[in-house]
């Protein structure tokens, strides 16, 4: 198992360097820059800038300048945020996004899971029909349209929770953003959980299990859970990621300062230093977790094993 | 005393093209101690009458009439009270031991939870107890196995332990669905074998369901024979082999290869089982049937004392059935 972990960490650097590669020399070839404004800059001026963050040097030297910043974890100075490095704002960022990211993860599993047992166990029941409704409406009504419904309700309406803003994560500022990110996420786990327990509960060895004499409690929790997981477990990695880096449509919505933020304004400012910081967090994250997706089949099947 | 009697057991299954009978009207019994043998081609609702005695049917499918376990009624009780029965009174090994066991989970706790859940044993009282039935069923290096996972061990293994999982609990009656039929021809053997020498040693009585007349004849003391969901003849194993008096069951015992006869041609029934859901008034073997005249067509024959403890259905006279053969 050591082993696997170490192989896939050494995967990940090349996987990793193509992705830096591919993306410091898109970023720069999309037209403008970080320093265009509305009012022409007199080019002198422009220049002195330019010179300052090394923009005057060939694209080869100033990407060996960036890789070898990056080799020491300097993800180099904002263009658009003066004063503040990549690195700084990412870490005042990442956190409010993180703590959103795994409530919103933490609560969508375990709804989306007992959901779907329930609706599995039920199947084609009136507690079925109702717990898929609810899963596909939460899935296909967009959040831009559940989040100013809920401000609208629950702030404006009764008054019971602020509208927005973050003010360090009490949870009446998270709930509502939790809830709008949480709906489809939830649907989407107990659609999976419903189809993978249907499939595992017409196994033949459920169908001994019953023939123990098990109640169902134990059938589900015993022998249906672990295989009914396997499924859930490739789409968790991957959602993982996408709900922690933050989402752009939510965060503006609620005012929360997080890492959607600064991913819509590093694209469109041409930060590229801070677009390039993110893609490498995310891409970074996605192989972690891919890789935790890994660890997590063989415990969860014995039929597979790494060495 | 009879162990099991069922009475005009149907099992019923709702599908989307109406309602299919799988199996209609069946009547047998068995005493302590006794194997009775259901035989039959696939699809004659063998297994269907397996499961509904232990409610395991689909979740389509319901049964009706009754079936008596030691005088109580068994058929369509409510899940908690089956509960108390499985594993416990009654239990069931399967068809395919590949597939029978949970490849998510150790042998050990797979047969331990049924001690800890039926005898309110330890864990480890439990796992000791599985020892030794895992020994009983021949399982060289048996504390090995309960570590081990079911993909670790070969079909006949798996099917040895499922054996000793019905056994754990020393149940009255055991149920066996073609327990042999996804194994090797030798390890159908050992299977066969150990089932008679268990047998005699726990005194369980056995329903033992094939499509193997050697397998019937090796094992079983009575014989019921299925076609379409419905009796066609039943009795002592010694009638039914030497004295058929059942068309159906004739060209059964017919079509069992023949190696003592140099270059014999393997004789067939010719024809398919009838569609379930298509099923015409009249013996639903007719078409397939060499005597078969035109009262079959139009009337099913009913299930008649024939002989000693015989039931056959069937409208020839046995003597012009004799004469066929």
């Amino acid at each position: 198992m050591l082993s696997f972990i170490l192989r896939r960490i050494l995967e990940a650097i090349p996987t990793l360097l193509i992705l830096i590669t591919i993306s410091f020399f898109l970023i720069r070839f999309a037209p403008g820059s970080p320093f265009t404004t509305e009012r022409k800059m007199p080019p002198e001026v422009l220049a002195n800038i330019e010179a300052k963050y090394g923009f005057d040097k060939p694209l080869y030297e100033q990407y060996w300048s960036y890789i070898s910043g990056l080799a020491q974890g300097d993800l180099g100075p904002s263009f658009v945020y003066k004063d503040y490095s990549v690195s700084e704002l990412v870490a005042t960022a990442f956190p409010v996004s993180l703590k959103i990211g795994l409530t919103v993860f933490v609560v969508s599993v375990v709804l989306g899971v007992f959901l779907g047992i329930l609706a599995a166990l039920y199947q084609n029941t009136w507690a079925d029909y109702t717990i898929m409704s609810f899963s596909v409406a939460g899935i296909v009504i967009p959040s831009y349209v559940v989040a100013p419904l809920l401000i609208l309700l629950f702030a404006i309406y009764l008054k019971w929770l602020p509208a927005g803003g973050w003010n360090d994560g009490g949870w009446q500022y998270m709930l509502l953003p939790v809830v709008a990110m949480a709906k489809g996420f939830t649907g989407y786990i107990a659609r999976i959980m419903r189809g993978s327990m249907i499939e595992v509960l017409n196994q033949d060895f459920i169908r001994t299990a019953r023939a123990k004499g098990l109640p169902t409690r134990t059938i589900m929790l015993r022998h249906a859970l672990r295989p009914a997981m396997m499924p859930l477990a490739s789409v968790l990695g991957p959602a993982m990621v996408g709900v922690i880096t933050g989402s752009v449509v939510i965060e503006n919505i609620f005012g929360i300062p997080g890492m959607g933020q600064l991913f819509v304004n590093g694209a469109l400012n041409r930060d590229y230093s801070m677009v390039l910081g993110l893609t490498i967090l995310v891409g970074a994250l996605t192989i972690a977790f891919n890789a935790i997706v890994d660890i997590a089949y063989a415990y969860i099947d014995p039929k597979i094993r790494y060495s | 005393m009879n162990l099991l009697e069922v009475k005009d057991l149907r099992v019923l299954f709702d599908t989307r093209d109406g309602e299919v009978v799988a199996v209609n009207d069946l009547n047998f019994s068995v005493t302590p101690g006794e194997t009775l043998g259901i035989v039959g081609e696939s699809g004659s609702g063998k297994s269907q009458t397996a499961f509904s005695l232990l409610g395991l049917l689909a979740r389509n499918g319901r049964a009706s009439g009754s079936a008596r376990f030691r005088g109580e009624e068994i058929l369509n009780l409510p899940e908690q009270r089956l509960n108390r029965i499985r594993a416990q009174e009654i239990a069931m090994i399967f068809q395919d031991p590949m597939t029978s066991l949970n490849p998510y989970r150790k042998i050990g706790p797979q047969l331990s939870e049924v001690l800890e859940l039926h005898k309110g044993v330890g864990r480890k009282e439990a796992l000791a107890q599985s020892l030794a039935m895992l020994d009983a069923v021949k399982i060289p290096e048996a504390a090995k196995r309960l570590d081990s996972y079911p993909h670790e061990l070969s079909g006949g293994m798996r099917q040895r332990v499922m054996i000793a999982m019905a056994l754990l609990c020393q149940p009255k009656l055991l149920i066996a669905d073609e327990p042999t039929t996804a194994l090797d021809v030798t390890v159908q053997a050992q299977i066969l074998k150990l089932l008679d020498e268990l047998k005699k040693e726990f005194n369980t009585a056995i329903v033992l369901i094939t499509h193997d007349l050697g397998v019937v004849a090796g094992l079983c003391d009575k014989v019921l024979v299925m076609y379409a969901g419905r009796t066609m003849e039943y009795g002592p194993v010694e009638d039914i082999f030497y004295n058929p008096s059942h068309p159906y069951t004739q060209g059964l015992l017919h079509a069992v290869p023949r190696l003592d006869i140099p270059g014999a041609a393997l004789a067939t029934i010719p024809g398919n089982p009838p569609n379930l859901q298509e099923l015409a008034a009249g013996c639903p073997f007719w078409q397939r049937c060499s005597s078969a005249t035109e009262h079959c067509q139009t009337d099913a024959p009913v299930l008649e004392t024939f002989g000693e403890g015989r039931l056959r259905a069937c409208h020839l006279e046995s003597r012009e059935l004799l004469e066929v053969v």
